[in-house]
Parts: structure tokens; C-alpha cells; sequence
């Protein structure tokens, strides 16, 4: 019996068909593969991996090595699971599979990062996205870690604005999403020892914009009392090459943030400092 | 100097610890871990950190009052030196974090505010939000990078540890561990090795912990050669949010902060909650504990809850059990200052506005209070030495173990916020000790390679046989299905011993049954499929320990609950005869302790663990009954204190060391 006017309760499909982006190693080509997995409620994409992983099968029924994924807490807090579900990058343990099917009941699209090399299937390299923390020096520069009694005094208002920079997860997100943010990609070449391809890396990366993160966690540390002790060395990374001046202000970071960090009061920020920093260092030469 | 090495296993709160003070302190660090060391498992701590503090002072805390605290919530089963010296850092640990730019939150005059958490009666808890742990791993690790920078650290993400290298003389040179991506095994040189790897929730399937709390590197330092201690000792926390693949933490910060926990008096009343007339209802945490209501320990909340749902048949859900967590009564801009991240994972993940509806939880598998058997050397005030290299020395020479997956500081039963506090405490406090290690031996890499290859031999094999084993029919993902339901169901809230039995039969079939396991995955490059199965292999020592050790215990100590085994609670009206049983339940209280009062150590034989019992270090606090102002329990209360009493009074008895230091 359904009373007039209320909507039929939503069929829930037994079966969920998954196309995974899959790619062997770096360098090789993708290709799709589709797999079939039972549904059970308040699934995730994480339990639609696992069951892919312990049945390694396609959905015709072809034995294949499991897909592999990144993946840590499991509740959004610690920036693994990245990855582009049905167009759109997200965490998938928090890609709940009774949304997924809301939006599009045929099949959900699993692919990997676009702007990251790709390790494997769904897993990539983000070492980049820690690098860019380095070029802003994102930390306190304290003495050292002997008890030298509490820190400086902070009024409420500036931990409320600190505390939501503070929680990035660095997921990559906003780094996907942006227009500037552009994948590179090195070969290791025949003979190249560790050391030397790691160098080679951290060269070409400090060349590449620095991501709507990276200039996020520089206002963070600028606006703390003693981060600001090196405020300048942060504007110095800044305003050079990569720096503030390479985002189009797109503003799609902001958009996809899944911990909605204020990115664009962050760049708009930075913005604003780079400008007085320029002046200040033109006059001051 | 020149020329030491450091490895450390495990980059959460301990491990960044412990990387950064050697660091500072001139040492070379390897920190390797299975993860970016900023995804680590303390990311979802959400609470806070534990420590006297100005406030808590003036109301009559002191650091002696929060040791005591500690060694009360865990029911007496830790050594006390450690914990004491633990309890006096905590001030200057908490000092430190707001120093490294921890975003606590903030009084309006700007100070850091404070909550209260079960087991106290203070105000102790420092917190950022709902995700304290996040915030203070991120502050190790931004110092971390910065000596990573400064050339002193090198990270090795994305690698599993495989085992300790052991010399001729027993003595951990080294470990040898495997790059996840390019799956090439290699040996580490290293003056000392940390393993500061977390706990082993996964034993149990589900539980509140990241898929990568396996407990495998304990365990294959287990295998190698070093003691467990109390690995029976699991905390399951009073509220999670059930989910399918992961049961996720609901903070008892949500308790802290004024929420409180009821189910309607009537069964199966089908009423919207908030329809629910107050005197409806059962507030029960409240009605039994006057004294600490919905703050007692976690132990004590976790079998009341489980109580109302099995025993009582008052769970909320008819389909799946469950007690309600209300806030409701708490004004939306409070909860969002203080509890805001973890609401929002309530509200993604049920789809339910926790500060419009009363949240449904119940317990899950959350934390492990045993792990390996550390050392530690006493200071003559009864805490620890610093800059001994017995501190948080495994029983081999040169590991050491750090953090959730030492058995330290927590006994029977952790209280909340102290976790981060021992992570951070043991990390900072090992280093000097390691320093004065290396001043007295040869450098790890001027030893023969021999030793080295011959590690990494062992290994390879391991692999290989692995990959190469094409006719067994066991799947990986299915047997770790099993061994949780098998762990699940005998060894977290309530334990029997029938159940306990059948529970090691089948686990050790299990383990044997592993050995056939048939991989799905058999090549060569990032090959998820066979390091999860060497972790499933190498889970199974560790749940036969929790087994065994679960199993030689028959008494009920902090989260060990044996109901064949526990003291009755009085029963007569009569006021002199009530007085009667309550000697009667001293007396056995007593005799208990003089049984049980002990550490468990388990040692592994190479199929199975070997269990003994090792004497506690109670020099500071004479044990006492745990009763929380358990409504009932006065009388018992009244007989302890003049039996104590009259103890103090006789001149042979043991004197207590004073508080000070």
C-alpha cells in the first residue's frame, strides 16, 4: 500500500557493476575491465575493492590479479583513497554506494588520479604533493623539542581560523581538480642510481605550480607567532617560479575540497602578501 | 657518533616521536613505514591528550593524582615506574605540541581549553576539535620534514617490515623490509631498531582501527625472537558507528563534552527518540555510576552497553544492536567548536544530523593495551632513569618498541586521552637512551654483510614460496574473514573458557591452513595480494597469544571480563550481614591479586605461544577494588579503607613513596 503522492520505495539493485581504469605499471597502457560484485547495504567504494580484491574475477568470469588501491583510515581522515568516481575525485570510503547508484544506477567508474604518475591501477605516486610542503618550509621553526615552558598565547578568533587550514589531509584533491596543476611524469633511466633519479625528480617538481595546498598551509604557518619568524622565506618560494602567479584562480579547489579547507580565502591571501612582499624586497635591494 | 643509524618502524604520534628527538639530537634516522607517514594510524584519534594543567591544580590535581588515575582505569596491571614518569612529562608534552603549532582549542582568553574524559574527575584533556590525533601527528611530522630537508631523516613510504636482523649474539643489528611498489627486498644497518608499528585490531576483522593495524611487524618481532606482554588486553570501545567495511570511532570526547547515553525503558519502543519522555527514559550509565556517569572507564561503559543490548533486550534497533548517544541537548555552535569533525563523519556516513537526532552506536574493537614486552630501569623516585638504554628495550638487545604496540603503559584498561600522551611521552623519553647505546658498540654497518644477506635470504624465500604455491585452495581475504569472526566472538567483551578453547582449536587450524594459501596476484610489481597474505600468516601468533593469555586468566581485570570468574555482588539487606559479604569480597579481592596480579608473557615456540606469568612493579600504589562508586558497592568501599587504614598503621608494612620528584 503507498499512500497517494508518496514516492515508491527505491529498488535496491542485488548487483553492482564496476569499470575500474586499470594500468600494469608506469609507462604501460590503460585499459578498462568490468567486474560484478554482490550489493550489500551501506557499502562504500573501499567494500566494492575489497570484494573485487577476494574475488579477482571479472564480471565474465576471466581470473585477473586483484585491482590495486590505496587506502588507510577509512573515514576520511587521512587523504588516502583518493581517486575519480564517475568523473569526479573524491575519497572513496566516503563514496557511499547508495548514492552511487542515486546518480547512475548502470554501473559505477572507478579511474585513477590524472595528475599523478600512476604506480598501478588506482595507485599513484602523490611524493610531489609532500615535496611542495618542503619549498614552503610548512612548519614552526622552534628551537628544539626541550620543555622551554607553553607556547605563545592564541585568542580564540585565530585558532578558528587556523584549525580548518590545519586539517588538510593532503588527498590531492584540489590538485586534480586545478587547471594549473599539470602531471609530471619522469622515466627512471637504465643505470640511474636512487639518489640521483630522486634529484632529478625534486628538480623537475620545484619547476611545476605548487598546488592550492602547499600555498594553504604557507598562510597557516605565516598567520602563527613564531611560524611567521620565516614568513619570508615562505613568500620567497611564493613568488618564485611555480609560485602564486601560476594559479588562473579557477577556484575549482575549493570546490572539491572534502574537508571544504577556505583554499580561495588561502590563495586570495597569499595573493595579497606576494604583492607587498615584491614591493618591499624591490625597495629594500 | 659518526656513522650511527637509526631505524625506525611506524610513523604515527611514537615513531615521528622518536625520529624528530634523534634527530635533534645529531642522530641519522631511516624512518620506514607502510604508509606517507602523515596517513598513519593516530590521524583518527580524535579526542584529546591527557595532563594536570593550571586549572586542574587548583581544583586539587597533580600529576601524582593523574598517575593514579591511570594505574586505577587500568586495574593495577602496569609496572608503575613508566607510567609515573609518564603522568609528570605530561605537562611539558602537551607545552611542546601548542609550541610545534597544535591548533588547540581555545579559551575565550586564549588559552588552551580543556575537557573531561572517562576515568577522572578533572579537566584534563587538551583537544583540537575532534581530531586531536590528526593535529598532533601533523605537527611531527612538519618538524620531521624539516629534518627530512635538513638531510638528517630519510623516508622509506610505502615499505613493509619483514623482521629484525639478529647477529651471532642475539643482538638487533638491522631489519629487513620490502619496497611495496618495486617489491625488492633489502637489510638495513642499524645501531638500534624501533618497531613503533600500532596495534593489531585487524585480528578481529572489523574494528575501529586503519587497514594497516595488522599487528604483522609485533608479530614477526614476536616470531624472531622477542617477549609479548598482556597481549590479552583489548580495549573495545563503548561507541562506534557500526558500518561494512570498518566500525568507525565515535570519540568519548561526544561523553566529555556533555553527551549522554540512554535506551527507552520500555523494550522495543518504537517511538521517534525524541518523543521519548525524559522519566521513559534509561540513562543507565548514569543511574549505576552517580559518581562518574557516563564518564567511567571504557571497559565499564563497553559491558554495560553490551549488558542492556544482550542481557536486558533494550537495544534501540530491533535489526542491529545498538544504545543511543544524545547531544542534542547541546547547543549546534558548541558541538561544531568542539566536536565538529567528528560529527561530520557520523553525518556522511549515516546519512543522520547527530545534532538534530540522538546517534546510534555500540562497542567495537579499538585499541591494545598488551603488545611487546619492553624493559624499563627506575629512578630512585620511582620513575624511569632518564637516558637508560633499558627504557623501552625489547628482551633483544637493540629493539625497541614504542607506542600502541609496546604493553606498557595502559595494564588492563587504557583511559581516554592518555593513548596520544604515551605515544608522544615514549617517543621523546627513548631517544637519549639510544644515544648512550651507541656511544658503547661497533656501528651496525661496519658488521660482516654475511648477516645482512643472510636476512635477506630468509626473506626471499618467504616470497617466493608464496608466489611459486599454485596448488592450495585457500583464499587470503576469506581465512582473514574467518579468524575475525573467531576472534570477535571468544575474546572481546565477555570470555568463557569453553569458548576460548574451541576458539585457539580453530585458530590454529586456521593458521595451519594458511600456510596453503593460493594467490591471485603472482607478479612482481606492486603486488598488494601477497603482502596482505605474509600479514594474515603472521597474524595468527598474535591472536593464539590473545587466546592463550585469555585463557590461563581466570579472574576479571579491567577490559578481561570472565563472568565464571568474577566476585558476586552483595547481596543481603542487612546491614551487618552485607558488612559480612564485603569482608568476604576483600578477602578474595586480595587472594585474586595474590594469583593474577601478574604480567602475562607470551614467547613463541614456532607453532604456538608459551605462556608464563611475570610479578608486577607496585612500589608506588598499593593495589585496590575497582568500583568506580558502583551503586551497592558502598560496603565494599567502607571495608577497604579500614583495612588500609589499619595497613598503614603497622609498622612492618611497606611504606608508599611520596609523590615527589
Amino acid at each position: 500500500m503507498i499512500a497517494p503522492g508518496s514516492e515508491a520505495p527505491k529498488r535496491k539493485p542485488s548487483k553492482i557493476n564496476v569499470r575500474v581504469l586499470r594500468q600494469d605499471g608506469p609507462g604501460l597502457p590503460q585499459y578498462w575491465e568490468r567486474h560484478q560484485v554482490d550489493y550489500e547495504p551501506d557499502m562504500n567504494v573501499i567494500s566494492v575493492l575489497q570484494k573485487i580484491a577476494a574475488q579477482a574475477k571479472t564480471s565474465d568470469g576471466k581470473k585477473v590479479s586483484p585491482v590495486a588501491w590505496d587506502c588507510g583510515c577509512l573515514e576520511e581522515v587521512c587523504g588516502s583513497c583518493t581517486m575519480v568516481i564517475n568523473g569526479r575525485v573524491r575519497q572513496s570510503c566516503s563514496a557511499l554506494v547508495d548514492r552511487l547508484v542515486e546518480d547512475n544506477p548502470e554501473e559505477i567508474e572507478l579511474q585513477p588520479m590524472t595528475k599523478f604518475p600512476v604506480l598501478r591501477d588506482l595507485m599513484i605516486d602523490r611524493s610531489r604533493l609532500f615535496h611542495n610542503l618542503k619549498r614552503v618550509k610548512a612548519w614552526v621553526p622552534v628551537d628544539g623539542s626541550y620543555d622551554m615552558g607553553a607556547g605563545p598565547r592564541i585568542s580564540r578568533a585565530d585558532q578558528e581560523q587556523n584549525y580548518p587550514l590545519s586539517q588538510c589531509m593532503s588527498c590531492g584533491c584540489c590538485l586534480e581538480a586545478c587547471p594549473q596543476f599539470t602531471k609530471i611524469e619522469l622515466q627512471r633511466q637504465p643505470g640511474e642510481t636512487d639518489e640521483s633519479y630522486d634529484l632529478r625528480k625534486k628538480e623537475a617538481y620545484d619547476q611545476g605550480f605548487i598546488g592550492a595546498h602547499a600555498i594553504s598551509q604557507a598562510m597557516l604557518f605565516n598567520a602563527h607567532p613564531v611560524g611567521k619568524n620565516i614568513a619570508d622565506e615562505r613568500m620567497e618560494a611564493l613568488t618564485g617560479t611555480g609560485g602564486i602567479a601560476a594559479c588562473g584562480n579557477a577556484q575549482n579547489c575549493v570546490a572539491v575540497c572534502p574537508k571544504e579547507i577556505p583554499l580561495t580565502t588561502s590563495i586570495a591571501r597569499a595573493g595579497r602578501a606576494a604583492t607587498v612582499y615584491s614591493f618591499r624586497k624591490f625597495f629594500d635591494r | 657518533m659518526m656513522g650511527n643509524r637509526v631505524l625506525v618502524v611506524g610513523g604515527g604520534l611514537a615513531g615521528l616521536a622518536a625520529t624528530m628527538k634523534l634527530a635533534e639530537l645529531g642522530v641519522s634516522v631511516d624512518l620506514l613505514s607502510l604508509t606517507p607517514v602523515k596517513r598513519s594510524h593516530s590521524v583518527c584519534a580524535q579526542g584529546g591528550i591527557n595532563s594536570v594543567n593550571d586549572l586542574t591544580r587548583q581544583q586539587g590535581d597533580d600529576e601524582w593524582q593523574h598517575f593514579d588515575d591511570t594505574i586505577y582505569g587500568g586495574d593495577f596491571l602496569q609496572n608503575q615506574p613508566p607510567v609515573k614518569e609518564m603522568a609528570y612529562w605530561a605537562p611539558k608534552v602537551i607545552d611542546l605540541m601548542d609550541r610545534l603549532g597544535v591548533t588547540f582549542n581555545r579559551t575565550p582568553e586564549g588559552f588552551i581549553d580543556r575537557r573531561r574524559f572517562g576515568g577522572t574527575l578533572y579537566k584534563r584533556t587538551a583537544f583540537a576539535g575532534a581530531t586531536t590525533g590528526q593535529q598532533l601527528l601533523y605537527a611531527l611530522d612538519e618538524q620531521v620534514r624539516r629534518y627530512e630537508s635538513e638531510g638528517l631523516v630519510k623516508k622509506y613510504e610505502f615499505w613493509d617490515f619483514l623482521g629484525p636482523v639478529l647477529d651471532d649474539n642475539g643482538r638487533c643489528v638491522g631489519a629487513v623490509a620490502q619496497d611495496m611498489v618495486s617489491m625488492q627486498i633489502r637489510s638495513f644497518a642499524a645501531d638500534a631498531v624501533i618497531v613503533a608499528t600500532g596495534g593489531n585490531g585487524l585480528v578481529f576483522g572489523r574494528s575501529t582501527m586503519s587497514v594497516f593495524c595488522t599487528g604483522s611487524a609485533a608479530s614477526r618481532c614476536f616470531q624472531a625472537g622477542a617477549k609479548l606482554g598482556n597481549p590479552e588486553f583489548i580495549q573495545v570501545h563503548p561507541t562506534a558507528i557500526p558500518g561494512a567495511d570498518k566500525l568507525r570511532l565515535m570519540s568519548e570526547s561526544a561523553r566529555g563534552e556533555g553527551g549522554r547515553v540512554w535506551v527507552p525503558r520500555k523494550p522495543n519502543d518504537s517511538r521517534y527518540p525524541k518523543e521519548i519522555p525524559q522519566n521513559e527514559r534509561y540513562y543507565f550509565l548514569e543511574e549505576r555510576f552517580p559518581k562518574y556517569g557516563n564518564l567511567v572507564p571504557r571497559d565499564i561503559a563497553t559491558r554495560e552497553i553490551f549488558n542492556i543490548c544482550v542481557n536486558e533486550g533494550l537495544s534501540v534497533d530491533p535489526t542491529r544492536m545498538s544504545v543511543y548517544l544524545d547531544l542534542t541537548h547541546i547547543p549546534r555552535a558548541e558541538l561544531d567548536r568542539k566536536l565538529g569533525g567528528i560529527l561530520e563523519i557520523y553525518e556522511k556516513f549515516q546519512g543522520v544530523d547527530p545534532r538534530e537526532e540522538p546517534m546510534k552506536i555500540f562497542p567495537a574493537v579499538h585499541y591494545s593495551m598488551g603488545g611487546l614486552w619492553v624493559d624499563y630501569e627506575a629512578s630512585s623516585s620511582g620513575g624511569l632513569l632518564p637516558g637508560s638504554p633499558q627504557n623501552q628495550v625489547t628482551n633483544i638487545p637493540g629493539l625497541y618498541a614504542l607506542g600502541e604496540c609496546d604493553y606498557q603503559y595502559h595494564g588492563a584498561n587504557r583511559l581516554g586521552a592518555n593513548s596520544l600522551l604515551s605515544c608522544i611521552f615514549s617517543g621523546l623519553f627513548v631517544a637519549p637512551g639510544i644515544v648512550n647505546l651507541m656511544k658503547n658498540n661497533k656501528a651496525a654497518s661496519d658488521l660482516p654483510k654475511s648477516i645482512f644477506e643472510k636476512a635477506v635470504a630468509v626473506q626471499e624465500s618467504r616470497h617466493k614460496a608464496l608466489l611459486a604455491n599454485q596448488s592450495g585452495d585457500e583464499n587470503p581475504y576469506l581465512l582473514h574473514q574467518e579468524l575475525g569472526d573467531t576472534m570477535t566472538r571468544a575474546a572481546t567483551v565477555v570470555r568463557d573458557n569453553a569458548q576460548l578453547d574451541e576458539a585457539y582449536a580453530k585458530v590454529l587450524d586456521l593458521q595451519a591452513r594458511s600456510k596453503k594459501c593460493s594467490l591471485s596476484d603472482t607478479g612482481s610489481w606492486t603486488n598488494q595480494n601477497v603482502i596482505f597474505t605474509k600479514a594474515v600468516q603472521d597474524m595468527f601468533p598474535v591472536s593464539l597469544s590473545i587466546l592463550r593469555g585469555a585463557r590461563m586468566r581466570d579472574e576479571s581485570r579491567g577490559a578481561h571480563y570472565k563472568p565464571a570468574f568474577s566476585p558476586p555482588s552483595l547481596k543481603s539487606t542487612d546491614p551487618a550481614e552485607r558488612l559480612r559479604e564485603a569482608e568476604a569480597w576483600c578477602d578474595d579481592f586480595e587472594a585474586n591479586n595474590k594469583k593474577f596480579l601478574n604480567s602475562t608473557i607470551c614467547t613463541w615456540d614456532g607453532t604456538e605461544p608459551v605462556h608464563s606469568f611475570e610479578p608486577i612493579d607496585t612500589r608506588l600504589l598499593a593495589p585496590r577494588p575497582r568500583l568506580y562508586g558502583l551503586v551497592g558497592a558502598e560496603a565494599i568501599e567502607q571495608v577497604w579503607k579500614e583495612r588500609s587504614a589499619s595497613a598503614k598503621a603497622k609498622p612492618e608494612s611497606k611504606q608508599l613513596v611520596s609523590a615527589g620528584t
